[in-house]
């Protein structure tokens, strides 16, 4: 078993809210994003099992849905807006200065498995642009003291709470510096 | 200008019911329940004039009728925030800052077209605002405004939250409904119309963040107030999202009608960095076609705009100047759009696929004599061809670039490069 009682307990508790269970299976796959940091068919098996649907009806949802990493990522997943707000603030020198940082080529991982960097479609935080995601937080308004500050406390972070899941290790979700985009 | 949906922004209790009573919050919802029976919310927001914030603008009040009233099936409404049209970011503060606007809302709608159960589909990674907004619910069921007998109405309604996976499709209100089903993302050939038969085989109402969380002002202000602002055709106020190349990009609420200009230049301090002109600018989301720096004084309502040769959209406007060079941003957008393509059809499958590697060999030097005709082709097979707008979504951009800077990319393929390489410092 992959999935822990916490995340079965949740994923049934949604299903039971929606007026037909199958609904419950993007919800089930977040769910099982959020314990586990990334998918696989071990965990669609175990979804199509509390849910009551065939396994492939999961693994077709799965895939369809490219928020949830289906091979192991860094602790942290830095999800860079290559967009075109992003992009007009920046975003192809920030993606640029990120991989010269970290040493690494967009797609990899760090060697001490810290970080993974990766582009994705624009976020919604285009008037705060240029922007990243990791985990729950957006980091937006970015400059390149802001990039170095983010990395060093996260590597502070991963120091401290070596022990803990991929999302509590990050800032709490309060500190989305949303406060730039209205 | 007057704030409506931005009255209380700035305030950081207004995301708490508590605050947002004391601001006047649920009256709206009281004074339906006490005075108007379900058809008459219709009626009135068919008069208020209000019109879909998603896209569309589709007229709300319309929408509502189409649901059957006589069928013994439930209905349904989901409130569309998937908010994920490049340049767009307005229904994430909306549902983080006022959560319970929209909520209240949601509330009138689906008392007005009778549904008793409503979707909240928020974007899968706005984990904020869906924390938010999940708040709110559980604060409006604990005082009563959702669940059994609401405010002692009778009426009785569920709000789930449900958050998506990370597709742009599934805010097309079709693939919305599949998502929400379990589904992989996939659009719908329509008719049937959500209306008549959507989520579950149900009449189904899908309307934007915006357009619900326009409701309370309507009904606590009454439909002349409403009309007194934007023009005659396109009522009310709107949030605009100002990106790209300006001073202060931000969110920004305005009366339909107010000149582009006036949010560019007043609201958004003008060009970024004034060395550089306006080049051109997107101003309803990276769907619409472009408009030129000799139009920016068009004024922001959905009939102006489209006569310009444009669309409102989503009210996202970038703003692009002449840095960049406009092979570079059809090749920003188009990457996206094959992204993003359900893959349903074979015009957007098989089409944005072509485009895009069109244009990204164009890009890279390897353009060939014929790749601008090629790309007007492949344009021509999309557009009209397909079973959602997303196919006519990736081409009005792009058609819309190579009509007005197609020496730009004649440019690329006789040289092999940019005349200007987009380079925006970090
Ligand atoms: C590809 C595509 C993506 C869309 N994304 C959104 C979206 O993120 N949010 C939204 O409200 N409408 C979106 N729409 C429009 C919806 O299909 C629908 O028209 C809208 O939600 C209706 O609500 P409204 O009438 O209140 O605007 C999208 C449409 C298409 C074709
Ligand atoms: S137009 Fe594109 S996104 Fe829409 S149904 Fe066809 S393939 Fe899917
Ligand atoms: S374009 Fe980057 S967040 Fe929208
Ligand atoms: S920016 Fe035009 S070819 Fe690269």
């Amino acid at each position: 078993m992959i999935l822990t009682t916490t995340t079965i307990d949740k994923i049934k508790t949604r299903m039971a809210r929606y007026p037909s269970h199958r609904s419950a299976i993007l919800p089930a796959l977040t769910e099982a994003y959020r314990q586990v940091g990334n998918l696989n068919p071990a965990i669609y098996k175990e979804i199509a099992k509390i849910i009551r649907v065939p396994y492939v009806e999961v693994a077709e949802a799965a895939s369809f849905y490219t928020m949830f990493p289906k091979n192991e990522t860094g602790r942290y997943l830095l999800q860079v807006c290559h967009n075109i707000s992003c992009s007009l603030r920046g975003a192809d020198n920030m993606l640029l200065y990120i991989q010269e940082k970290l040493g690494i080529k967009l797609g990899e991982t760090t060697k001490d498995n810290l970080f993974t960097l990766i582009s994705v479609e624009c976020l919604g935080g285009c008037s705060a642009a240029p922007m990243l995601q990791i985990d729950d937080t957006y980091y937006e308004n970015l400059t390149r003291e802001k990039i170095d500050s983010l990395i060093a406390d996260l590597r502070t972070n991963a120091a401290h709470k070596n022990q803990e899941a991929p999302s509590t290790a990050t800032p709490d979700s309060d500190s989305t510096d949303s406060k730039d985009d209205v | 200008m007057e704030q409506v949906l931005f009255k209380y922004i700035d305030d950081p209790e207004q995301h708490k019911i508590e605050r947002y009573i004391e601001n006047g919050g649920y009256q709206a919802l009281a004074k339906v329940f006490k005075d108007y029976k379900p058809n008459e919310v219709i009626d009135l927001v068919k008069s208020s004039g209000l019109r879909g914030r998603g896209g569309a603008g589709f007229p709300a009040g319309l929408k509502w009728s189409f649901v059957p009233k006589n069928s013994p099936k439930p209905k349904y409404l989901c409130c569309n925030a998937d908010e994920s049209e490049p340049g767009t970011c307005k229904d994430r503060v909306l549902m983080e800052r006022d959560p319970h606007m929209m909520l209240e809302g949601i509330i009138i709608c689906c008392y007005a077209i009778n549904a008793h159960h409503a979707f909240v589909y928020i974007r899968g990674e706005f984990v904020f605002p869906a924390k938010r907004v999940e708040e709110a619910v559980e604060a409006a069921y604990a005082k009563g405004y959702l669940g059994k007998n609401i405010m002692g109405s009778g009426f009785d309604l569920d709000i789930i939250v449900h958050t998506g996976g990370g597709a742009y499709i599934c805010g097309e209100e079709t693939a919305l409904l599949s998502s929400l089903e379990g589904d992989r993302g996939l659009s719908r050939i329509r008719p049937p119309f959500p209306a008549i038969s959507g989520l579950y085989d149900s009449p189904t109402v899908i309307n934007n963040v915006e357009t619900l969380a326009s409701l309370p002002s309507i009904f606590n202000n009454g439909v002349d107030w409403y009309r007194s602002h934007g023009t005659e055709k396109s009522p009310g106020t709107k949030v605009f999202s100002l990106s790209g190349n300006v001073k202060k990009p931000g969110n920004y609420e305005i009366e339909l009608g107010t000149p582009l200009s006036y949010v560019i230049n007043d609201l958004g301090g003008g060009m970024e960095d004034e060395q550089y002109k306006l080049k051109a600018i997107i101003p309803g989301g990276s769907s619409t076609p472009l408009l030129m720096p000799d139009q920016i004084d068009t004024p922001l309502d959905y009939e102006s705009i489209a006569e310009a040769g444009s669309m409102l959209g989503s009210g996202a406007i970038i703003v692009i100047d002449e840095r960049a060079c406009m092979v570079w941003v059809a090749m920003k957008l188009i990457n996206f759009y094959q992204h993003e393509s359900c893959g349903k059809c074979t015009p957007c499958r098989e089409g944005t696929a072509w485009l895009k590697q069109i244009i990204n060999r164009i890009e890279r030097g390897e353009g060939q004599n014929g790749d601008i005709d090629l790309i007007i082709d492949v344009c021509g097979n999309i557009m009209g061809r397909t079973i959602c707008p997303l196919g006519d979504a990736a081409v009005m951009p792009t058609e819309s670039i190579i009509k007005h800077f197609r020496h730009e990319f004649e440019y690329h393929i006789e040289h092999k490069k940019c005349q200007v390489k987009t380079d925006y410092p970090f």
